[in-house]
């Protein structure tokens, strides 16, 4: 527990100091939900009907990008090699990774969507259940994207192959969460617990193979 | 016995001979099949002709299931007993398999022009096999980043075996989103039973697909080996070449050696 603590401290400092993650991931977060209505066109009508999913969409290629350095920085400078020394089991340290890299991204995603939902009209209703669905799905993105970026720590150009290796399994993610976003929808609370019931899946299966990937490079 | 056959030396000894034979088999199936479907087989009383793009398209959505299986069995035998001939048949499996479900996705919407009047439709099966597809290419893309085969062999594996535990949940989900979004107004097939004049050609085609799924394998993990080897070769040549004073030691553990 002191280890995932102090883990946690570390990748959230990091974060706060040398940026990249955090508030670029809002302002990208921002530019694709800006970006969209250019394509569409400003029909507020339009916009509001599928601004849930706009949402969704952003936060998933949000949380892509930057992925691909979950582990490579560490990897890079040693200090993974470190960590598998130290004894403290892998498990621990991507559950900490994951758990941060949901804290700088999917959290101030999710705080932030009732503001984007501005931008697409949203109704009251559909920004809170938008925010909710969000907020209970993200961090299954973020423990699949650890799968992902642990298979791909030791390449250089990973970015591309991740999102390749990730997306599929972030398809019912996608699906559970932009229904549980539709506040008319009569599927929606069932929705919503099959979202909380994926992210606990991926809670699991996301750090035991996310650990078991970082172990194999040997 | 098992052991025996998965030697990489003994596999390449008995595979070699069999590849005639087994090609034979495969060519005479597929021909017996092709004419049973193409020729005997009645045309629908609906679909007319075109329902004989069948016999081409549901065993190849088996066969595209089936090699999914057959990579997961290996990548097992790779991360629990690091058996170089586990990693081959999981390379040699995953092309094969992104074929079936290439050629299953291609007749289906040939299929699906005639039948439903559109290409495509994101009807729940389509949308599974498009998947399956998908985590096809991302298997093969992780095999072609990864240089060195043991421990591509074993990042793959963990990938295969995410897919495996995901599959279902995906399959699912895809399910329950085409239900929400649109009624069962697409045209399926599969009435209430399938006649014995369609059924007997489709499992001979199927029989035809899996021989010829098993023929290409077997030779993609020839070939596997094979490539495996040369590899080792030009390891050790470098090596010489780098350092020609000091003795060549065969130390690389994972590699297939004869």
């Amino acid at each position: 527990m002191r280890a995932f603590l102090a883990l946690l401290r570390r990748d959230l400092v990091l974060a706060a100091r040398i940026g990249g993650s955090g508030g670029l991931g809002l302002v990208f977060f921002l530019m694709i939900v800006a970006v969209i209505p250019f394509a569409l066109g400003p029909d507020l009508n339009l916009l509001s009907r599928i601004g849930p999913a706009i949402l969704w969409i952003a936060a998933l290629l949000s949380t892509l990008v930057g992925l691909d350095r979950l582990f490579q920085a560490d990897e890079e400078d040693g200090s993974l090699d470190l960590l598998r020394l130290s004894g403290t089991p892998l498990e621990i340290l991507v559950l900490a990774k994951a758990t941060a890299h949901w804290l700088t991204t999917g959290l101030p995603l999710a705080v932030a969507s009732p503001l984007f939902g501005l931008l697409l009209a949203l109704e009251p209703a559909a920004m809170a259940t938008s925010l909710v669905s969000l907020l209970v799905g993200t961090p299954a993105l973020s423990f699949l994207g650890a799968i992902g970026a642990a298979l791909t720590a030791s390449l250089r150009r990973g970015g591309l192959i991740l999102a390749i290796l990730v997306l599929p399994f972030a398809i019912p993610v996608l699906i559970f969460g932009v229904a549980a976003s539709d506040p008319a929808a009569e599927a929606r609370a069932q929705a919503l617990l099959f979202l909380g019931a994926l992210t606990l899946i991926a809670g699991v299966v996301g750090t035991l193979a996310a650990a078991a990937a970082l172990r194999s490079r040997e | 016995m098992l052991n025996r056959l998965a030697n990489p030396g003994s596999f390449m000894r008995w595979s070699g001979p069999a590849m005639v034979p087994l090609a034979l088999v495969t060519a005479a199936t597929l021909a017996i099949g092709l004419y049973l479907a193409l020729v005997v087989a009645p045309p629908d009383y609906q679909q007319g002709e075109t329902v004989r793009i069948m016999f081409v398209h549901v065993p190849s959505a088996w066969l595209a299931l089936f090699f999914y299986m057959v990579m997961a069995v290996a990548a097992l035998g790779s991360l629990v007993w690091r058996h170089p001939m586990a990693d081959v048949s999981q390379k040699a499996a995953a092309p094969i398999g992104a074929a079936f479900a290439l050629v299953c996705l291609v007749t289906g919407s040939l299929w699906g022009k005639p039948m439903w009047g559109t290409y495509w439709v994101w009807d729940a099966r389509l949308t599974s096999m498009l998947v399956l597809f998908l985590m096809y290419c991302g298997v093969i893309a992780l095999w072609r980043t990864i240089d060195d085969p043991a421990r591509a062999a074993r990042a793959v594996s963990i990938l295969t075996l995410v897919g495996v535990v995901n599959i279902p949940i995906i399959k699912f989900s895809v399910d329950w989103w085409f239900t929400l979004h649109q009624g069962a107004s697409v045209l399926r097939l599969g009435g209430p039973s399938i006649h014995s004049s369609i059924l007997v050609p489709l499992l001979v085609m199927a029989l035809a697909a899996t021989l010829l799924g098993t023929t290409l394998h077997l030779l993609g993990m020839r070939t596997e080996v094979l490539r495996r080897r040369v590899r080792r070769l030009e390891l050790l040549r470098a090596e010489r070449l780098e350092a020609p004073s000091e003795p060549v030691r065969p130390s690389a553990r994972s590699e297939v050696s004869a």
